[in-house]
Protein backbone atom coordinates (compact mmCIF):
# COMPACT_ATOMS: atom_id res chain seq x y z
CA UNK A 1 0.00 0.00 0.00
CA UNK A 2 1.36 2.88 -0.87
CA UNK A 3 1.44 5.76 1.39
CA UNK A 4 0.29 9.44 1.19
CA UNK A 5 3.29 12.12 2.05
CA UNK A 6 1.47 13.12 5.20
CA UNK A 7 1.19 9.68 6.29
CA UNK A 8 5.24 9.35 6.38
CA UNK A 9 6.11 12.15 8.05
CA UNK A 10 5.60 11.78 12.09
CA UNK A 11 4.52 14.88 14.11
CA UNK A 12 7.02 15.97 16.48
CA UNK A 13 7.04 16.42 20.15
CA UNK A 14 8.41 20.19 21.05
CA UNK A 15 8.63 21.65 24.84
CA UNK A 16 9.40 25.03 25.31
CA UNK A 17 8.32 27.81 27.60
CA UNK A 18 5.63 29.85 26.15
CA UNK A 19 4.31 33.44 27.43
CA UNK A 20 5.88 31.96 30.80
CA UNK A 21 4.28 28.71 30.99
CA UNK A 22 6.05 25.71 30.10
CA UNK A 23 4.54 24.08 27.09
CA UNK A 24 4.52 21.07 25.69
CA UNK A 25 3.28 20.30 21.74
CA UNK A 26 2.50 18.17 19.09
CA UNK A 27 2.70 19.48 15.20
CA UNK A 28 3.59 18.62 11.56
CA UNK A 29 7.26 19.55 11.66
CA UNK A 30 6.38 21.48 8.75
CA UNK A 31 4.40 24.05 10.16
CA UNK A 32 5.49 27.35 10.84
CA UNK A 33 5.84 28.33 14.15
CA UNK A 34 3.02 30.84 12.96
CA UNK A 35 0.80 27.72 12.88
CA UNK A 36 1.44 26.05 15.43
CA UNK A 37 0.76 29.26 17.44
CA UNK A 38 -2.76 29.92 16.05
CA UNK A 39 -3.90 26.43 14.80
CA UNK A 40 -2.56 24.21 17.39
CA UNK A 41 -1.97 25.97 20.55
CA UNK A 42 -5.44 28.33 19.71
CA UNK A 43 -2.87 31.67 20.51
CA UNK A 44 -4.74 33.90 17.61
CA UNK A 45 -3.14 36.99 18.98
CA UNK A 46 -0.23 36.66 16.24
CA UNK A 47 -1.55 37.31 12.83
CA UNK A 48 -0.84 36.53 9.40
CA UNK A 49 0.03 39.57 6.92
CA UNK A 50 1.93 38.02 4.04
CA UNK A 51 3.45 34.84 5.00
CA UNK A 52 6.28 35.36 3.39
CA UNK A 53 8.52 37.69 6.11
CA UNK A 54 7.94 40.94 4.77
CA UNK A 55 4.94 42.33 6.91
CA UNK A 56 6.16 41.54 10.81
CA UNK A 57 2.20 40.92 11.73
CA UNK A 58 3.55 37.78 12.63
CA UNK A 59 6.33 39.24 15.29
CA UNK A 60 7.45 36.73 17.99
CA UNK A 61 9.73 37.26 20.59
CA UNK A 62 12.38 34.04 20.96
CA UNK A 63 15.19 33.70 23.14
CA UNK A 64 15.35 37.78 23.34
CA UNK A 65 15.31 38.43 20.21
CA UNK A 66 12.45 39.09 17.64
CA UNK A 67 11.28 37.13 14.61
CA UNK A 68 8.58 36.07 12.26
CA UNK A 69 6.80 33.42 13.47
CA UNK A 70 5.83 32.55 9.59
CA UNK A 71 9.97 32.00 8.99
CA UNK A 72 10.34 29.76 11.75
CA UNK A 73 9.42 26.69 12.08
CA UNK A 74 7.22 25.31 15.27
CA UNK A 75 9.63 22.35 15.63
CA UNK A 76 12.33 25.19 15.63
CA UNK A 77 10.70 26.33 18.88
CA UNK A 78 12.23 23.22 21.24
CA UNK A 79 14.09 24.15 24.30
CA UNK A 80 13.29 28.11 23.75
CA UNK A 81 11.68 30.72 25.58
CA UNK A 82 8.57 32.36 23.38
CA UNK A 83 6.38 35.16 23.85
CA UNK A 84 3.69 36.20 22.32
CA UNK A 85 1.44 39.55 21.57
CA UNK A 86 -0.90 37.57 24.53
CA UNK A 87 2.63 37.41 27.31
CA UNK A 88 3.02 41.34 26.89
CA UNK A 89 0.11 42.73 28.94
CA UNK A 90 0.92 42.01 32.73
CA UNK A 91 -1.88 40.43 34.63
CA UNK A 92 -4.95 42.69 34.97
CA UNK A 93 -3.59 45.78 33.08
CA UNK A 94 -2.05 47.04 29.88
CA UNK A 95 1.75 47.11 28.86
CA UNK A 96 2.27 51.07 28.78
CA UNK A 97 3.04 50.58 25.07
CA UNK A 98 -0.47 49.25 24.45
CA UNK A 99 -2.02 51.90 26.91
CA UNK A 100 0.10 54.64 24.54
CA UNK A 101 -1.12 52.89 21.10
CA UNK A 102 -4.56 53.33 22.56
CA UNK A 103 -4.28 56.91 23.51
CA UNK A 104 -2.25 58.00 20.20
CA UNK A 105 -4.83 56.43 18.46
CA UNK A 106 -1.76 54.08 16.70
CA UNK A 107 -4.19 51.48 15.42
CA UNK A 108 -6.96 51.18 12.99
CA UNK A 109 -7.86 47.97 11.87
CA UNK A 110 -5.32 46.22 14.15
CA UNK A 111 -3.92 43.86 11.96
CA UNK A 112 -0.96 44.97 11.86
CA UNK A 113 -0.73 45.80 16.11
CA UNK A 114 0.50 42.66 17.87
CA UNK A 115 3.40 42.77 15.82
CA UNK A 116 4.11 46.43 16.47
CA UNK A 117 3.62 45.89 20.25
CA UNK A 118 6.34 42.78 20.36
CA UNK A 119 8.92 44.45 17.97
CA UNK A 120 8.72 47.78 19.95
CA UNK A 121 8.66 45.99 23.56
CA UNK A 122 11.60 44.32 22.59
CA UNK A 123 13.30 47.23 21.79
CA UNK A 124 12.52 49.50 24.39
CA UNK A 125 13.65 46.70 27.02
CA UNK A 126 16.89 46.75 25.33
CA UNK A 127 17.29 50.60 24.53
CA UNK A 128 15.47 52.23 26.72
CA UNK A 129 16.30 55.38 25.27
CA UNK A 130 15.90 54.43 21.90
CA UNK A 131 15.59 58.07 19.55
CA UNK A 132 12.78 58.63 16.64
CA UNK A 133 15.09 57.50 13.64
CA UNK A 134 16.16 54.53 15.70
CA UNK A 135 12.20 53.37 16.73
CA UNK A 136 11.82 54.22 12.68
CA UNK A 137 14.58 51.92 11.55
CA UNK A 138 13.42 49.06 14.51
CA UNK A 139 10.09 49.20 13.10
CA UNK A 140 11.13 48.87 9.48
CA UNK A 141 9.91 45.31 9.22
CA UNK A 142 6.43 45.92 10.53
CA UNK A 143 4.43 47.43 8.03
CA UNK A 144 1.21 49.02 8.61
CA UNK A 145 -1.14 50.04 5.75
CA UNK A 146 -3.63 52.16 7.88
CA UNK A 147 -2.00 54.44 9.92
CA UNK A 148 0.67 56.10 8.12
CA UNK A 149 2.87 55.05 10.57
CA UNK A 150 3.17 58.20 12.54
CA UNK A 151 1.01 58.00 15.22
CA UNK A 152 2.20 54.23 16.10
CA UNK A 153 6.14 56.63 15.88
CA UNK A 154 4.81 58.56 18.45
CA UNK A 155 2.91 56.15 21.00
CA UNK A 156 6.16 54.48 21.16
CA UNK A 157 7.99 57.33 22.04
CA UNK A 158 4.93 58.00 24.42
CA UNK A 159 5.39 54.81 26.14
CA UNK A 160 9.67 55.22 26.26
CA UNK A 161 8.76 58.04 28.80
CA UNK A 162 6.20 56.29 30.83
CA UNK A 163 8.60 53.39 31.24
CA UNK A 164 11.48 55.65 32.10
CA UNK B 1 3.12 21.92 0.22
CA UNK B 2 4.69 18.43 -0.11
CA UNK B 3 5.46 17.82 3.94
CA UNK B 4 9.20 17.61 5.06
CA UNK B 5 10.65 16.17 8.28
CA UNK B 6 12.70 18.68 10.22
CA UNK B 7 16.02 17.21 11.17
CA UNK B 8 18.19 18.79 13.97
CA UNK B 9 21.99 18.14 13.23
CA UNK B 10 24.36 18.43 15.42
CA UNK B 11 27.36 17.58 13.63
CA UNK B 12 28.74 18.01 10.29
CA UNK B 13 29.16 14.16 9.96
CA UNK B 14 25.51 14.09 10.59
CA UNK B 15 24.25 16.66 8.52
CA UNK B 16 26.58 15.76 5.40
CA UNK B 17 25.44 12.07 5.45
CA UNK B 18 21.82 13.35 5.61
CA UNK B 19 22.29 14.91 2.84
CA UNK B 20 23.86 12.51 0.72
CA UNK B 21 21.42 9.80 1.54
CA UNK B 22 18.51 12.69 0.78
CA UNK B 23 20.57 13.81 -2.45
CA UNK B 24 18.15 16.66 -3.93
CA UNK B 25 15.55 15.74 -1.80
CA UNK B 26 17.27 17.57 1.30
CA UNK B 27 18.67 20.85 2.26
CA UNK B 28 20.73 23.02 4.94
CA UNK B 29 18.36 25.29 6.66
CA UNK B 30 20.52 28.15 8.55
CA UNK B 31 17.86 31.16 9.18
CA UNK B 32 15.46 29.93 6.80
CA UNK B 33 14.73 33.62 5.29
CA UNK B 34 15.17 32.14 1.67
CA UNK B 35 14.43 28.07 2.33
CA UNK B 36 11.03 28.28 4.13
CA UNK B 37 9.63 30.82 1.62
CA UNK B 38 10.97 29.27 -1.74
CA UNK B 39 9.13 26.11 0.00
CA UNK B 40 6.12 27.72 0.64
CA UNK B 41 6.23 29.09 -2.58
CA UNK B 42 6.56 25.48 -3.96
CA UNK B 43 9.84 26.22 -5.90
CA UNK B 44 11.07 22.77 -5.04
CA UNK B 45 9.66 20.21 -2.98
CA UNK B 46 12.00 18.43 0.26
CA UNK B 47 11.97 15.50 1.67
CA UNK B 48 13.81 16.52 4.93
CA UNK B 49 15.12 20.08 6.06
CA UNK B 50 18.41 19.80 8.00
CA UNK B 51 18.65 22.86 10.69
CA UNK B 52 22.45 23.50 11.40
CA UNK B 53 21.78 25.64 13.58
CA UNK B 54 23.17 22.78 16.75
CA UNK B 55 26.30 22.09 14.80
CA UNK B 56 29.45 24.02 16.57
CA UNK B 57 31.21 25.02 13.70
CA UNK B 58 28.55 26.13 11.75
CA UNK B 59 27.69 28.76 14.36
CA UNK B 60 30.96 29.81 15.76
CA UNK B 61 31.97 33.09 14.79
CA UNK B 62 36.05 34.07 16.02
CA UNK B 63 37.42 37.26 15.04
CA UNK B 64 41.26 35.65 15.76
CA UNK B 65 43.97 37.38 17.30
CA UNK B 66 45.52 38.07 14.18
CA UNK B 67 43.15 40.08 12.91
CA UNK B 68 41.23 37.20 10.55
CA UNK B 69 37.72 36.70 10.94
CA UNK B 70 36.25 33.76 10.73
CA UNK B 71 32.35 33.24 9.85
CA UNK B 72 30.43 30.24 10.69
CA UNK B 73 28.33 29.02 7.93
CA UNK B 74 24.07 29.70 9.64
CA UNK B 75 25.23 32.54 12.19
CA UNK B 76 23.10 35.32 12.15
CA UNK B 77 23.79 38.59 11.12
CA UNK B 78 22.96 40.36 14.09
CA UNK B 79 25.97 38.45 15.92
CA UNK B 80 28.01 39.90 13.48
CA UNK B 81 26.92 43.33 13.80
CA UNK B 82 26.52 43.31 17.34
CA UNK B 83 30.14 42.07 17.82
CA UNK B 84 32.05 45.70 18.74
CA UNK B 85 35.40 44.49 17.51
CA UNK B 86 34.10 42.77 14.08
CA UNK B 87 32.25 46.07 13.79
CA UNK B 88 35.89 48.10 14.01
CA UNK B 89 37.44 45.95 11.99
CA UNK B 90 35.33 44.70 8.99
CA UNK B 91 33.12 47.92 8.30
CA UNK B 92 32.29 46.45 4.71
CA UNK B 93 30.90 43.52 6.32
CA UNK B 94 28.72 45.05 8.75
CA UNK B 95 27.24 47.33 6.00
CA UNK B 96 25.66 44.23 4.47
CA UNK B 97 24.63 42.28 7.44
CA UNK B 98 22.76 45.10 8.97
CA UNK B 99 20.55 45.73 5.63
CA UNK B 100 19.66 42.39 4.89
CA UNK B 101 16.28 42.43 5.64
CA UNK B 102 15.08 44.10 8.97
CA UNK B 103 15.50 43.31 12.45
CA UNK B 104 13.16 39.89 12.55
CA UNK B 105 15.11 38.79 8.91
CA UNK B 106 18.32 39.67 10.75
CA UNK B 107 17.96 37.51 14.03
CA UNK B 108 17.99 34.43 11.54
CA UNK B 109 19.55 35.00 8.67
CA UNK B 110 23.44 34.43 7.80
CA UNK B 111 25.51 35.49 5.73
CA UNK B 112 26.10 31.86 4.69
CA UNK B 113 22.97 31.28 3.35
CA UNK B 114 22.80 34.28 1.64
CA UNK B 115 25.85 33.01 0.15
CA UNK B 116 24.47 29.65 -0.37
CA UNK B 117 20.93 30.79 -2.22
CA UNK B 118 23.37 33.05 -4.66
CA UNK B 119 20.94 35.01 -6.14
CA UNK B 120 22.75 38.07 -7.46
CA UNK B 121 21.10 40.50 -5.90
CA UNK B 122 22.61 39.42 -2.69
CA UNK B 123 23.78 41.80 -0.63
CA UNK B 124 26.23 39.73 1.56
CA UNK B 125 28.37 38.14 -1.28
CA UNK B 126 30.33 41.48 -2.43
CA UNK B 127 31.68 41.92 0.83
CA UNK B 128 32.60 38.93 1.16
CA UNK B 129 34.45 38.81 -2.41
CA UNK B 130 36.34 42.65 -1.44
CA UNK B 131 37.69 41.10 1.81
CA UNK B 132 39.64 37.61 -0.52
CA UNK B 133 36.74 36.01 1.66
CA UNK B 134 37.41 31.78 1.27
CA UNK B 135 34.48 29.03 1.87
CA UNK B 136 35.23 25.87 3.40
CA UNK B 137 32.80 23.08 2.20
CA UNK B 138 32.56 19.43 3.62
CA UNK B 139 30.96 16.56 2.39
CA UNK B 140 31.45 12.71 2.98
CA UNK B 141 34.12 12.47 0.98
CA UNK B 142 36.34 15.17 2.83
CA UNK B 143 37.12 19.47 2.80
CA UNK B 144 37.56 21.70 0.38
CA UNK B 145 38.26 25.52 -0.16
CA UNK B 146 37.04 27.99 -2.99
CA UNK B 147 37.38 31.82 -3.00
CA UNK B 148 33.78 33.20 -2.64
CA UNK B 149 34.29 34.52 -6.47
CA UNK B 150 34.35 31.03 -7.65
CA UNK B 151 31.61 29.62 -5.80
CA UNK B 152 28.35 31.32 -6.99
CA UNK B 153 27.99 29.43 -10.53
CA UNK B 154 24.74 30.98 -11.92
CA UNK B 155 21.05 32.75 -10.58
CA UNK B 156 20.14 30.06 -7.47
CA UNK B 157 23.45 28.08 -8.15
CA UNK B 158 26.59 27.19 -6.18
CA UNK B 159 29.38 24.88 -6.83
CA UNK B 160 28.20 22.66 -3.97
CA UNK B 161 28.01 19.34 -4.74
CA UNK B 162 25.50 16.75 -3.54
CA UNK B 163 26.09 15.96 -0.34
CA UNK B 164 28.07 19.21 0.61
CA UNK B 165 27.56 21.69 2.93
CA UNK B 166 29.13 25.48 3.36
CA UNK B 167 30.67 24.97 6.79
CA UNK B 168 32.51 28.62 7.41
CA UNK B 169 34.04 31.70 5.59
CA UNK B 170 36.86 32.87 6.24
CA UNK B 171 38.28 36.38 5.44
CA UNK B 172 42.13 37.05 5.89
CA UNK B 173 43.20 39.84 7.97
CA UNK B 174 43.45 43.30 6.46
CA UNK B 175 46.18 44.59 5.61
CA UNK B 176 47.04 47.81 7.02
CA UNK B 177 45.76 50.93 5.36
CA UNK B 178 42.36 48.57 4.15
CA UNK B 179 38.94 49.83 3.99
CA UNK B 180 36.27 48.43 2.86
CA UNK B 181 32.17 49.57 1.72
CA UNK B 182 29.13 48.25 0.87
CA UNK B 183 26.37 50.55 -0.66
CA UNK B 184 23.35 49.31 -3.01
CA UNK B 185 20.50 51.21 -4.70
CA UNK B 186 16.94 50.41 -3.53
CA UNK B 187 13.79 52.24 -4.07
CA UNK B 188 12.78 52.36 -0.58
CA UNK B 189 15.04 53.45 2.56
CA UNK B 190 14.73 49.51 3.71
CA UNK B 191 13.71 46.00 3.06
CA UNK B 192 14.25 45.70 -0.36
CA UNK B 193 16.05 44.05 -3.13
CA UNK B 194 18.77 45.99 -4.58
CA UNK B 195 18.64 47.44 -8.49
CA UNK B 196 22.59 46.96 -7.88
CA UNK B 197 24.77 47.27 -5.39
CA UNK B 198 28.73 47.35 -5.51
CA UNK B 199 31.43 46.48 -2.64
CA UNK B 200 34.93 48.31 -3.14
CA UNK B 201 37.81 47.55 -0.52
CA UNK B 202 41.32 49.01 -1.03
CA UNK B 203 44.86 48.79 0.53
CA UNK B 204 46.16 52.43 1.03
CA UNK B 205 49.65 53.50 0.68
CA UNK B 206 51.54 54.40 4.67
CA UNK B 207 50.57 58.15 2.93
CA UNK B 208 47.12 57.69 2.75
CA UNK B 209 47.47 58.86 -0.69
CA UNK B 210 48.12 56.20 -3.37
CA UNK B 211 46.20 52.83 -3.88
CA UNK B 212 48.34 50.04 -3.48
CA UNK B 213 45.27 47.39 -4.70
CA UNK B 214 41.87 47.43 -4.76
CA UNK B 215 38.83 44.74 -5.32
CA UNK B 216 35.50 45.59 -6.69
CA UNK B 217 32.38 43.44 -6.63
CA UNK B 218 29.05 44.04 -8.06
CA UNK B 219 25.56 43.17 -7.20
CA UNK B 220 22.18 42.45 -9.06
CA UNK B 221 24.03 43.46 -12.61
CA UNK B 222 24.77 39.78 -13.81
CA UNK B 223 23.55 36.13 -13.25
CA UNK B 224 25.87 36.08 -10.23
CA UNK B 225 27.86 38.63 -7.75
CA UNK B 226 30.79 39.30 -10.29
CA UNK B 227 34.39 40.31 -9.47
CA UNK B 228 35.40 43.50 -11.03
CA UNK B 229 38.77 42.35 -12.42
CA UNK B 230 39.44 44.60 -14.78
CA UNK B 231 38.13 48.12 -12.05
CA UNK B 232 39.90 46.31 -9.35
CA UNK B 233 43.32 46.07 -12.03
CA UNK B 234 42.84 49.39 -13.09
CA UNK B 235 42.97 50.94 -9.41
CA UNK B 236 46.36 49.75 -8.47
CA UNK B 237 49.14 52.62 -8.60
CA UNK B 238 46.17 54.90 -9.20
CA UNK B 239 46.21 58.06 -6.58
CA UNK B 240 43.01 58.01 -4.19
CA UNK B 241 40.75 61.22 -5.81
CA UNK B 242 37.70 61.48 -6.80
CA UNK B 243 39.34 61.41 -10.62
CA UNK B 244 40.32 57.97 -10.21
CA UNK B 245 37.36 56.50 -8.62
CA UNK B 246 35.04 58.09 -11.30
CA UNK B 247 37.26 56.37 -13.61
CA UNK B 248 37.17 52.89 -11.87
CA UNK B 249 33.25 53.78 -12.15
CA UNK B 250 33.52 53.55 -15.65
CA UNK B 251 35.51 50.44 -16.02
CA UNK B 252 33.59 48.61 -13.43
CA UNK B 253 30.35 49.55 -15.53
CA UNK B 254 32.15 47.73 -18.57
CA UNK B 255 32.16 44.54 -16.67
CA UNK B 256 28.43 44.51 -15.34
CA UNK B 257 26.26 42.29 -17.67
CA UNK B 258 22.80 43.59 -16.39
CA UNK B 259 19.15 42.65 -17.53
CA UNK B 260 16.14 44.68 -17.19
CA UNK B 261 13.52 44.11 -15.26
CA UNK B 262 10.67 45.23 -12.98
CA UNK B 263 13.12 46.42 -10.80
CA UNK B 264 15.59 48.56 -13.21
CA UNK B 265 17.09 48.68 -16.62
CA UNK B 266 19.81 47.77 -18.43
CA UNK B 267 20.69 51.37 -18.63
CA UNK B 268 19.75 52.56 -15.31
CA UNK B 269 21.85 49.52 -13.73
CA UNK B 270 25.14 50.44 -15.75
CA UNK B 271 24.76 54.49 -14.62
CA UNK B 272 24.58 52.68 -11.37
CA UNK B 273 27.60 50.65 -10.85
CA UNK B 274 29.03 53.92 -12.09
CA UNK B 275 27.93 55.76 -9.30
CA UNK B 276 28.15 52.66 -6.46
CA UNK B 277 31.63 52.38 -7.42
CA UNK B 278 32.63 55.79 -6.86
CA UNK B 279 30.82 56.37 -3.59
CA UNK B 280 31.80 52.94 -1.78
CA UNK B 281 35.72 54.32 -3.25
CA UNK B 282 34.80 57.35 -1.70
CA UNK B 283 33.70 55.40 1.28
CA UNK B 284 36.24 52.65 1.20
CA UNK B 285 39.72 55.02 1.00
CA UNK B 286 37.94 57.37 4.09
CA UNK B 287 38.15 53.67 6.04
CA UNK B 288 41.57 52.81 5.02
CA UNK B 289 42.67 55.92 6.18
CA UNK B 290 41.10 55.63 10.15
CA UNK B 291 42.95 52.37 9.41
CA UNK B 292 46.61 52.91 10.04
C1 LIG C 1 11.62 40.13 4.35
C2 LIG C 1 12.92 39.69 3.78
C3 LIG C 1 13.87 40.64 3.43
C4 LIG C 1 15.08 40.26 2.86
N1 LIG C 1 15.99 41.22 2.55
C5 LIG C 1 17.16 40.88 1.98
C6 LIG C 1 18.12 41.88 1.64
O1 LIG C 1 17.91 43.07 1.87
N2 LIG C 1 19.27 41.49 1.05
C7 LIG C 1 19.54 40.19 0.78
O2 LIG C 1 20.59 39.89 0.25
N3 LIG C 1 18.66 39.20 1.11
C8 LIG C 1 17.48 39.53 1.70
N4 LIG C 1 16.57 38.55 2.03
C9 LIG C 1 16.85 37.15 1.70
C10 LIG C 1 17.44 36.32 2.86
O3 LIG C 1 17.03 36.82 4.10
C11 LIG C 1 18.96 36.29 2.80
O4 LIG C 1 19.40 35.74 1.59
C12 LIG C 1 19.56 35.50 3.99
O5 LIG C 1 20.91 35.87 4.14
C13 LIG C 1 19.46 34.00 3.84
O6 LIG C 1 20.07 33.40 4.96
P1 LIG C 1 19.36 32.23 5.77
O7 LIG C 1 20.29 31.88 6.86
O8 LIG C 1 17.99 32.60 6.18
O9 LIG C 1 19.32 31.10 4.65
P2 LIG C 1 18.36 29.84 4.48
O10 LIG C 1 17.02 30.27 4.05
O11 LIG C 1 18.44 28.96 5.67
O12 LIG C 1 19.11 29.12 3.26
C14 LIG C 1 19.16 29.69 1.98
C15 LIG C 1 19.62 28.64 0.96
O13 LIG C 1 20.96 28.26 1.22
C16 LIG C 1 21.04 26.89 1.56
N5 LIG C 1 21.97 26.80 2.69
C17 LIG C 1 21.94 27.53 3.82
N6 LIG C 1 22.99 27.24 4.61
C18 LIG C 1 23.69 26.28 3.96
C19 LIG C 1 24.89 25.57 4.26
N7 LIG C 1 25.58 25.78 5.39
N8 LIG C 1 25.34 24.65 3.36
C20 LIG C 1 24.65 24.43 2.21
N9 LIG C 1 23.51 25.08 1.86
C21 LIG C 1 23.04 25.99 2.73
C22 LIG C 1 19.64 26.46 1.92
O14 LIG C 1 19.44 25.07 1.67
C23 LIG C 1 18.82 27.33 1.00
O15 LIG C 1 18.79 26.78 -0.29
C24 LIG C 1 15.35 38.90 2.62
C25 LIG C 1 14.40 37.94 2.99
C26 LIG C 1 13.20 38.31 3.56
C27 LIG C 1 12.20 37.27 3.94
S1 LIG D 1 3.08 37.11 8.18
FE1 LIG D 1 5.09 36.83 8.83
S2 LIG D 1 6.07 38.58 8.13
FE2 LIG D 1 4.10 38.78 7.27
S1 LIG E 1 -3.77 49.41 11.64
FE1 LIG E 1 -4.34 48.42 9.81
S2 LIG E 1 -2.44 47.65 9.10
FE2 LIG E 1 -1.86 48.84 10.77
Amino acid sequence: MTQTPEQSVRKVSVQCTLNGQPTEFLAAPYLSLLEVLRETLGLTGTKEGCNDGNCGACTVNVDGRIVDSCLMLGAEAEGKTIETIEGVAPAGGLHPLQQAFLEEAALQCGICTPGFLVSAKALLEREPDADEPRIRLWLAGNLCRCTGYDKIIRAVEKARDEMK
Amino acid sequence: MHPYQYIPATNITEAVSLLARYGPRARVMAGGTDLLVQLRGERYELDAVVDAKAIPELMALTLAKDGALSIGAAVPCYQVYEDEAIVAAFPGIIDAASLIGGIQVQSRASLGGNLCNATPSADGICPLIVHSGVVTLTGVGGTRTMLVEEFTTGPGRNALAHGEMLVKIDLPKPAAHFGAAYQRFIPRNEMDIAVAGVASAVTLDASGQKIESARIALASVGPTPIFAKKASDFLAGQPATEETYAKAGEVASTEATPISDMRGTIEQRHHLVGVLTRRTLAQAVQRARGNS
